[in-house]
């Protein structure tokens, strides 16, 4: 049986983002020259909710915040079953500064697909990976975040959970574990 | 629903209304993809896809070839006119020889009707049936119904007229088994002589006046004449067919609302539809044309998939 234990509640939730979102700040300022890419399907919530709060934060309403799916770069088709999501980058990302956003970094899978799903945009000048959690054990790939939420060391068959406003009534993060 | 139920596309018969869905909805992904700068996803990188074309087809071909080199597989190309088939080559021999090249899916176009169920039974490659002789031509439907839902935000209980040659069109029977399968209303209109005997047991409507079907529908889909497979003389002259079945301008303006013109191609100009409605503001021709390649894309994604 799952048995859930909860690594981030609503209130550290809000405080991990708001971190995270002053941790850009302090390196891209006015982010005239960067853009947010969240990855689908879970890593646009999280990519919106910052632009939501850069937005507050630094009052001005025209950052940039597109979606890119994966699936048709990814390395497990024909293993898994995928179904694509919607890809919408209405911005020019050549020599932008990039931040892909997603919600958990694992294998680091999905990272390598979007890397390359989001050349096919053209060439950014730089690009940062920025996750809510990083289950730092478990990665396939030599891929690391610049920006992270909460670092937890996490076994295989355990799953993380993270849960929106939005989509599922709170923002929660939750383990479950099988035992 | 996230796997075809199927692991050919031998006709939209063998589909389930979950199966077109699921197909429709990666055409959208796929649309997106051929808008962008960068074409081609890598998606079948490992896929080898021999397009065997045993009958002429400009739109079909050239559609499917880009839609395998933008998902990056490799490619072939078989036509019948270059070819040991005229030297007397079985079906099987030609197919078998080809897949001893480690050929994955087999692309086929052939005029005998079930030569692509044939093939499936008989070759252990995923088939895609891309037109068998009067039977069916499922990836025209599966487009045609792409533009539709693109143009009216869905098919479920939306008016298709489908006007014409309906004896010998493969678009027509696979469009009439997918639009039913999505909920639409079909009508087939055309003279008595291109009716096919069975047309009652499809559950369609059957009209013979074109004003009065193109007053029903919300959809009108103008087939061509199909001179090259009409061995006898179906009606009088192409004239009398023009002046009875052909859709020009003033016909079109005279209807109570504003329908779309739908049309497979190739195009008889001046004969099934005159040149001013097939490149007017209700056609949706080319637009055809283009989601063509989105939906190949997505069932040679979908199909590859499969196990």
């Amino acid at each position: 049986m799952m048995k859930p234990r909860i690594i981030l509640d609503s209130k550290h939730f809000e405080i991990t983002v708001t971190r995270l979102c002053y941790q850009l700040i302090e390196v891209h300022n006015d982010f005239s020259k960067t853009v947010i890419i969240g990855l689908q399907p879970r890593g646009i919530y999280l990519a919106k909710r910052i632009q939501k709060k850069l937005q507050e934060i630094l009052k001005k309403k025209d950052i940039k915040c597109g979606s890119l799916d994966t699936t048709f770069y990814r390395d497990d088709f024909r293993q898994k079953e995928l179904v694509p999501n919607a890809t919408l980058i209405d911005f020019i990302i050549e020599w932008k500064n990039v931040i892909l956003v997603d919600d958990v970094l694992f294998t680091g899978r999905t990272i390598r697909a979007g890397l390359d799903a989001m050349l096919a945009f053209g060439r950014p000048n730089d690009v940062e990976l920025l996750v809510l959690i990083d289950r730092r054990l478990s990665r396939h790939l030599p891929i690391q975040a610049k920006y992270i939420g909460k670092i937890i060391d996490s076994i295989a068959s355990e799953k993380v959970k993270v849960e929106w406003k939005e989509t599922d009534g709170a923002d929660k993060v939750t383990l479950l574990s099988n035992d | 629903m996230t796997k075809l139920s199927t692991k050919h596309l031998l006709g939209i018969k063998e589909l389930t209304a979950d199966d077109i869905n699921l197909i429709l909805t990666t055409a959208e992904s796929f649309k997106e993809v051929i808008n962008r700068p960068i074409k081609k996803v890598p998606s079948l990188r490992d896929i080898t896809i021999a397009n065997l074309f045993f009958e002429n087809s400009t739109r079909t071909k050239l559609s499917f070839e880009l839609a395998e080199k933008r998902l990056s597989a490799d490619v072939v190309n078989f036509s019948s006119a270059s070819s040991s088939v005229k030297k007397g080559e079985t079906l099987i021999d030609t197919v078998n020889n080809i897949l001893a090249m480690k050929v994955d899916m087999v692309v086929m176009r052939h005029p005998n009707p079930g030569a692509a169920v044939f093939l499936s039974k008989h070759i252990d490659a995923k088939i895609v049936n891309a037109g068998d002789g009067a039977h069916e031509h499922p990836t025209q439907a599966l487009l045609d119904a792409f533009s539709i839902k693109e143009k009216l935000g869905n098919i479920k209980g939306k008016k298709i007229a489908i006007i014409g040659d309906v004896l010998h069109s493969r678009v027509a029977l696979s469009n009439i088994f997918c639009l039913q399968k999505l909920g639409a209303e079909v009508m087939v209109c055309g003279p008595t002589t291109l009716m096919p005997k069975y047309i009652h047991s499809l559950g369609v409507k059957v009209e013979h006046n074109l004003r009065k079907a193109l007053e029903w529908c919300d959809v009108a889909n103008m087939l061509r004449i199909q001179l090259e497979r009409q061995d006898i003389k179906y009606f009088p002259s192409l004239r009398e067919y023009t002046m009875l079945f052909g859709l020009n301008k003033e016909l079109l303006d005279s209807l109570t609302k504003k329908i779309i013109v739908m049309h497979p191609g190739p195009i008889n100009r001046g004969v099934e539809i005159t040149s001013d409605v097939a490149d007017g503001s209700q056609s949706i021709i080319l637009e055809q044309v283009e989601n063509g390649v989105a939906v190949r894309m997505a069932v040679l994604f979908l199909l590859a998939g499969r196990a």
